[in-house]
Parts: structure tokens; C-alpha cells; sequence
């Protein structure tokens, strides 16, 4: 019995004393972010690896979504002879939803996981150590860049997988059932706001943005130097991430819409 | 004769409870290679991280070209690093960059320098440790030998005062192990440096070191010139120099009764 009350007060001030270090480490992030602008190469570099290269999963799952969030949703609207709102029902669902959440997920397991293992092993082979040693400052050649690259690349990432969502919902929706091409984007155009709906999914998507970023950066730095530690610390990015988004999720969708 | 570059007072360290290094007083003077010798585990690389502030002393003092390292704030510190070389166990290279940009990193950050300058200075660093052709390789294409060889032309990039070495004889084939061990040699005469050398190599060592010191359970056990060392009737230092399994220091991790533990079915 004390054991488990020694065990569980252990794990809340190991919890408590990590989020502690995750604060000061986004704070020294900050503090070295005017370094590594002066060097934007290595920020437009990131920007590359994170955002570029996650381009082909983000655009071919927004689509699927799109052709889905389609089916799904005429399926649904019939019933009630609303089919002619099948455009508002998917732009509506990604563009407040689907698009942020789901796109902040896959770039956490494609580009997160990526920056996590790519500074956990740069500490396993000593080379932020090495860093450290020619006073070259680690957080700001290697974590700022990389931090800032996740920033910014994730709502765009999050626009384009609505873009391509509501591609897919007009393919499947027009194109392949019928329903009617006009009514499908005047009654989008007509119910979709720009600040109420779009500009809250973009604030969102730069929220989830930072929470991915941050701890794909920390869990790298962090982590133990083994092959064992790295391994461990990726899939902490990747579960960390999702539950990080999914819990911010609910509470900026309790704020922003509340009816 | 001048104040040594860096000097040891009796510093002590530990990892929480463990206690590292218990009391330690050395000296590195200018223009000299020192080895620090000691089995796997006995503090020797974290000789090197006191000395190059990445840890600092519980008791005592590190000082290095007059400064109190433990004392020295960041930029300090930093300013302080700028003078110093330190060659990783594995090199440590930039996996992400060729062996020409791994050479000319120092050289970038800490320069205003222009691109030509550069180039003929990193050209100049690889001609000294013979693989000027490799500088478009990137670190994967290198064997251990030659990715230590750029590691080295990488340490020496902004000609520092202190040149430290972990294990730099680890792993390499004994051509290898000669010619990183005269680089040393020949580096720290030409750059008019001082050199730290942390390896358990004791025949490497004495053919190219000037002083050596053996550390045994936190203490500094023995020490000497190479000559001394070679004749030298401690049992410690003759265990080392002659790679016997017991000794001083014994075969055995320290455990109970060999007898009672059979016999009780207990370790």
C-alpha cells in the first residue's frame, strides 16, 4: 500500500518536475529563436523536411476523408432531402474539425516522429555534445530551427488537407452521385464564415502546430542516448502529440464554439 | 616555468551518490601531452567535461588559462570553448554535412571570414591530416580511422590552445592507431598547443606523451614521464603496463563468499 502511494507520488512529481523542464526548454527555444533566424537557411531547410516532404500523405488522406466525409454525408442528408447542403456538411466538418485534427495527427507520426529520432540520435553519436563543446549553442542551430520549421508548416499542411477535402467531397458529391454543382458551393459560400469557422480552424491548426513541434523537439533533446532511448522517445512524440491535440481540441472547440 | 594551462585542485565529483572522482590535483602544462590512464569507468572522460565546463566540480577547482571553469557563466564559458578542441570517442561528425562543411562549421560560426578564406583554410586543415580528397565524402562513406582524422582536422579548425582527447585510439586498426597517435604529436608541437589524452592504449601512449597520469578510484594513483612509467615497481602501474587480469585491481567485482554463496544458492 505505501509502495503504490510512494509509486504514484513519484510518477506526479516526475510529471510535474518534466512539464517544468519542457517550460524552461520552450522559454531557452524562444530566447535562441532570433539566433537561428539570423541563419534562415536552416529554418527553410526544416520547413522542407517537415513540410514539403509530409505534402504527399497530408494531400492523399485529405482526399480520402473528402471522399468519405461525401459518401457519408449524402447518405445521411437524403434522409432529410438536404442533399443540396452536402457542400456546407464537409467544409463545415474540415475546415472547423477534421482538417486541423487530422492533419496535426498524421504530422505529428510523419514529421514529428522524423524530428524526434533525427535529434535523439544526433545525441546518441555525441554531435550536440561536440556542438556544445565548439560554442555553437545546440537549441539554436539544431532545436529552433526545427521547432519553427513544425510551426509553420502545420497550418498550412492543415489548410491544404481541407483544401483537398472538400475536393474529395465535391468529386464524390458532383462528379460521381449528382447532386448539383452550384448548390453544392453557394450553400458552402452562403454558410461557411470566415472568421467564425475558417480563422478558428487556422488558430487551431498553428495551436497544434506548437504542441507537436514542442514536444517532437523536447522528446529528441531529452531522450536517453541508446538505441533503446530514441526508440522509446519517438513513440512518446507520437502518443504525446495525439493525446496533446485531441485534449487542446475539445478545449478550443469549447470556446470557439459554443452555439 | 610558466603556470600550467590547466590545473586540477582537488576536485571532487559525483553523480548524485556516486561518487566519481574523490579528490584530484593535476596539472597540464603549455606545450605538453598528458595522458590520463585508468580502467573502463574510473572518471577518466569525466576528467574532460570538468575541464571543458560541460560538468562542474562539487569541491575543488578547475582552472583552465588562469579562469575558474566551474565559475564561468555561459558566454564566458563559451569564450573560453572558442580556445579549446575536443575530439570525441566516434568523431562526433555532423552526419548531415560533408567532410568539408564538418571542417569549415567552427570556422562559420565563429568567423566573419569570406567563402575563399574558408575554403583554403579547411583545404589547409584536411592537407594536415591527409584526406584533402575526402572532403566531398560524406561522413557515412569513412572508415573509424578517417572519420577521426576529419573530427581532428574539425577540432584544430580554429588552432585552440587545449586540444582534448577521448579515447581517440578506440576501435582502429593498429595503422589507424599510428597515425592518429602521431597527428596528436605533431598537431599539438605545430600548433604550439597543450594536449589531453584520456585512453586505457598504455603502449600508444607512452610513445607519444610527455607526462602520464593513472587514476584508480577517484584518485590520481600514479604518474610520471613515459620512462618513469616503463621502470616504475608500483604493482598498479605494473598491472596496467603489462596488462595482467588481477592485481590491485582485481579480476572480481567486489561480492560475498564464493563458498557460502554456492552452498546458500544466494549471489
Amino acid at each position: 500500500m505505501v509502495g503504490a502511494i510512494r509509486r504514484l507520488g513519484a510518477l506526479v512529481i516526475n510529471g510535474v518536475w518534466q512539464l517544468g523542464f519542457m517550460a524552461r526548454f520552450f522559454w531557452l527555444i524562444l530566447v535562441y529563436s532570433g539566433q537561428s533566424f539570423t541563419r534562415i537557411h536552416l529554418t527553410v531547410r526544416e520547413l522542407y523536411f517537415s513540410g514539403v516532404m509530409s505534402l504527399l500523405i497530408i494531400l492523399v488522406s485529405g482526399l480520402f476523408v473528402g471522399l468519405v466525409l461525401g459518401l457519408q454525408g449524402y447518405e445521411t442528408l437524403q434522409r432529410y432531402g438536404a442533399s443540396d447542403s452536402l457542400g456546407t456538411l464537409v467544409a463545415l466538418s474540415l475546415v472547423r474539425e477534421l482538417g486541423p485534427v487530422v492533419a496535426g495527427l498524421l504530422f505529428a507520426s510523419r514529421a514529428g516522429s522524423a524530428v524526434t529520432a533525427e535529434i535523439g540520435l544526433m545525441k546518441v553519436t555525441e554531435q550536440l555534445k561536440a556542438m556544445d563543446m565548439m560554442a555553437v549553442s545546440p537549441i539554436a542551430r539544431v532545436v529552433a530551427p526545427r521547432f519553427w520549421g513544425g510551426v509553420v508548416s502545420m497550418p498550412l499542411l492543415a489548410a491544404l488537407f481541407s483544401a483537398m477535402g472538400v475536393f474529395g467531397g465535391w468529386l464524390i458529391g458532383v462528379v460521381v452521385i449528382g447532386v448539383d454543382d452550384g448548390a453544392f458551393w453557394a450553400q458552402m459560400q452562403d454558410a461557411v464564415d470566415f472568421q467564425y469557422d475558417v480563422l478558428n480552424g487556422v488558430i487551431k491548426s498553428c495551436v497544434f502546430g506548437v504542441a507537436v513541434a514542442l514536444i517532437a523537439v523536447f522528446e529528441g533533446y531529452d531522450c536517453v542516448p541508446t538505441a533503446e532511448g530514441v526508440s522509446r522517445a519517438i513513440t512518446r512524440t507520437v502518443v504525446s502529440s495525439a493525446l496533446a491535440i485531441l485534449a487542446l481540441d475539445f478545449v478550443m472547440t469549447s470556446f470557439m464554439f459554443r452555439g | 616555468m610558466s603556470e600550467p594551462l590547466v590545473r586540477l585542485e582537488n576536485v571532487r565529483f559525483a553523480y548524485g551518490e556516486r561518487a566519481i572522482l574523490r579528490d584530484i590535483s593535476l596539472s597540464i602544462p603549455r606545450g605538453k601531452v598528458v595522458a590520463i590512464m585508468g580502467g573502463s569507468g574510473c572518471g577518466k572522460t569525466t576528467l574532460l567535461r570538468l575541464i571543458g565546463g560541460q560538468e562542474r566540480a562539487v569541491a575543488g577547482r578547475v582552472m583552465v588559462d588562469g579562469e575558474d571553469v566551474g565559475r564561468l557563466g555561459r558566454e564566458a564559458l563559451y569564450a573560453l570553448r572558442r580556445r579549446m578542441g575536443m575530439l570525441f570517442q566516434f568523431g562526433a561528425l555532423f552526419t548531415d554535412m560533408s567532410v568539408f562543411d564538418n571542417v569549415a562549421f567552427p570556422l562559420r560560426e565563429h568567423t566573419d571570414l569570406p567563402a575563399e578564406l574558408i575554403n583554403d583554410l579547411v583545404l589547409m586543415k584536411l592537407h594536415a591530416v591527409g584526406l584533402r580528397g575526402a572532403a566531398r565524402l560524406m561522413p557515412g562513406e569513412l572508415s573509424g580511422g578517417m572519420a577521426r582524422r576529419v573530427a581532428l582536422a574539425r577540432t584544430i579548425a580554429l588552432d585552440p590552445m587545449l586540444l582534448m582527447y577521448d579515447e581517440p585510439f578506440t576501435g582502429l586498426d593498429p595503422i589507424s592507431l599510428g597515425v592518429i597517435g602521431q597527428l596528436i604529436r605533431r598537431l599539438n608541437d605545430a600548433l604550439g598547443a597543450s594536449s589531453v589524452i584520456v585512453t586505457h592504449d598504455i603502449q600508444e601512449s607512452l610513445q607519444i606523451v610527455d607526462y602520464i597520469y593513472f587514476i584508480s578510484e577517484g584518485r590520481v594513483a600514479a604518474e610520471g614521464t613515459p620512462e618513469a612509467i616503463r621502470n616504475s615497481t608500483d604493482p598498479f602501474v605494473h598491472q596496467f603496463v603489462h596488462a595482467e587480469a588481477d592485481g590491485p585491481v582485481p579480476f572480481h567485482y567486489p561480492a560475498g563468499d564464493y563458498a557460502t554463496a554456492l552452498v546458500g544458492g544466494a549471489a
